[in-house]
């Protein structure tokens, strides 16, 4: 019987045919806390009856979220993770690495075949890897560490299928900025999104990582592209693992298929406050921007900065904004720094911050004032998500941001 | 009891701010729910009250401060169009009666509000409103309270076991 790859991963981790709609305790391979939804998390392991996590090496803990501390209360959260990790023998990444998603990625946490859940929405994102992730809340997770398995309920797919070539500064994000507008915000709620066509099959891992992030604000359960070279290529350099195939079946079935040409797609931008209302950047070009964000799990790789450096070229930002850099991990943020990137940030007037969720996170630093707006590379821009709930968050690609940042207005990347 | 109204797309956000989450307790989140987007709630929610709503209730992040706090303000069920999915499981596991109902436009904010579980109705404004029956595999967790009391009565997990629907 055809299946759909996420079908055959729950197949395959239970030793039988399982497809969508059927509900299944499985197996975990990875389970990923952090500073925000570990603590709670713990509490409810230790409020199953736990005493001990189901795989020390299964578990991958790290803070990301208010780092480093910028509250008695956070500095608190991170004291009790630490004694947690110490006396449970959990590799405790801490603040070092950067951004949960991003890290777990580079690792290798997340392979082909593999089921992760990570206590945070954007899990989702690791279906780049060809991994079943799902983002999921504490008390779920506290199930996860005591028991290593949890009840799932096997998602349909919709199927999105993208051709053609990205016109010159144009890229992964506005593609998935699109989808989202067509989509919806809950067009794809209990679904899994899953992403081929020559778009994808061209598209290196940094991008892929992009769309899988954002499918969680279509209301998707994961996001994946399955394994191909360029997959595999990613894996090899982290970890042992023999490829195999893991393709859907032909005639698997889905519950919608959608296709997309990116050929003359336009940079998008999502407008407040909600991640759907997407239009062409043409449509909000010359709002003045106060905060510009390049960051986070979305849209904080090298190959982001590095193409927000290629628009920014010996320019420098407009002095009306505030422009904050935020690698997604240290690894990143390295390479940026050796290819010079971050010196020409810094020259042109950014703030360049340590790796970590930053303004996206809306609790910790880089907040917005009342009336104020942020043009941000981040995944959502609800109200108050960065600060006071009467500002204003649009959401973009990194080279619309930094076109943006030149002028102080929202700007066409393409023109500059 | 009365009802809180909401439109469509009710995100975690709105329902409890980023800048809130270094609190776990039910009671402490409650002072700050719905803070940016209805700032009366907290003061004025009543223990038993409702929260009836469109689409995609508590869509948006994986916080289960937003159950939590709407636990410690005392509402005793949200009524939506559909939920997001993270939200949904996490207002099971954590004992927050969640119901779907695609009858919820004809609620007026303020109204009273009474549920009949059983009978699969509730009833604002004179009218009566059909219920979807609670999903059978989520019934379980539902009955025993929330998933941690349901995880305690279980010695080994049922690995690879599941159901159809």
């Amino acid at each position: 019987m055809a299946a759909t790859i996420v079908e055959k991963i729950f197949s395959r981790k239970c030793g039988r045919d399982i497809r969508a709609g059927e509900v299944v305790m499985a197996p975990v391979d990875r389970a990923m806390i952090h500073d925000i939804t570990g603590p709670l998390a713990i509490e409810k392991m230790r409020e199953m009856g736990g005493d001990r996590v189901f795989d020390p090496a299964g578990v991958i803990m790290l803070f990301d979220h208010q780092i480093p501390a910028d509250s008695i209360q956070a500095a608190e959260i991170h004291q009790r993770m630490r004694l947690f990790a110490g006396e449970q023998g959990i590799g405790n990444l801490d603040l070092r690495e950067g951004i949960c998603h991003q890290v777990m990625m580079e690792r290798g946490y997340a392979a082909p075949g593999e089921i992760v859940v990570g206590a945070d929405s954007h899990t989702c994102m690791y279906g780049a890897a060809g991994a079943f992730a799902t983002g999921i809340g504490s008390t779920d997770m506290g199930f996860v560490l005591r028991f290593g398995a949890l009840y799932f309920r096997v998602p349909e797919s919709i199927r999105c299928e993208v051709e053609g070539r990205f016109p010159r500064r144009v890229g992964p994000k506005d593609l998935i900025l699109y989808i989202t507008g067509a989509v919806g915000a809950d067009g794809a709620t209990y679904q899994a999104l899953e992403f081929s066509g020559n778009t994808f099959s061209e598209m290196e891992m940094a991008g892929r990582m992009t769309c899988c992030n954002m499918a969680i604000e279509m209301g998707a359960k994961a996001g994946i592209v399955p394994p191909d070279e360029t997959t595999w290529a990613y894996i090899r350099e982290r970890r042992t693992m023999e490829p195999f195939d893991l393709q859907s079946d032909t005639d698997a079935e889905y519950t919608e298929f959608r296709s997309f040409c990116v050929d003359e797609l336009e940079p998008q931008v999502a407008l407040p406050h909600n991640v759907d209302r997407v239009v062409s950047v043409e449509e909000t070009a010359g709002v003045r921007v106060d905060q510009v964000f390049i960051g986070s799990c979305t849209n904080g790789r090298y190959e982001d900065l590095s193409e927000a450096a290629d628009v920014l070229g010996s320019s420098e930002f407009s002095k009306r904004v505030r422009v904050i850099v935020i690698p997604a991990s240290r690894e990143e943020y390295l390479k940026a720094l050796r290819a010079g990137i971050i010196e020409r940030f810094i020259e042109a007037g950014a703030l360049v911050e340590a790796p970590c969720c930053g303004p996206c996170m809306g609790g910790a630093f880089g907040l917005l004032a009342p009336k104020e707006v942020s043009l941000s590379t981040s995944n959502r821009n609800f109200r108050g998500r960065q600060g006071s709930t009467e500002a204003s968050i649009y959401l973009c690609s990194a080279a619309t941001a930094a076109a943006s940042a030149i002028y102080g207005e929202i700007t066409d990347p393409r023109e500059v | 009891m009365r009802v809180w109204k909401f439109g469509d797309d009710v995100d975690t956000d709105a329902i409890i701010q980023g800048k809130y989450l270094t609190f776990y307790k039910p009671e402490e989140l409650a002072k700050h729910a719905f803070e940016g987007v209805r700032p009366e709630f907290a003061k004025e929610v009543k223990w038993g009250d409702a929260i009836v709503a469109g689409r995609n209730f508590g869509c948006g992040s994986s916080r289960e401060h937003a159950p939590l706090a709407l636990l410690g303000s005392g509402v005793s069920m949200v009524i939506a169009k559909s939920f997001a999915r993270i939200f949904y499981r996490n207002a099971v596991n954590t004992g927050l009666l969640v119901l779907v109902s695609e009858e919820t436009d004809a609620v007026q904010d303020g109204a009273e509000i009474e549920v009949n579980m059983k009978g699969g109705w509730f009833e604002s404004g004179g009218r009566r409103f059909r219920i979807e029956p609670i999903p059978a595999f989520m019934k379980e967790i539902v009955s025993a309270g929330g998933l941690v009391p349901y995880a305690r009565g279980l010695k080994e997990v049922p690995l690879c076991t599941g159901s159809r629907r």
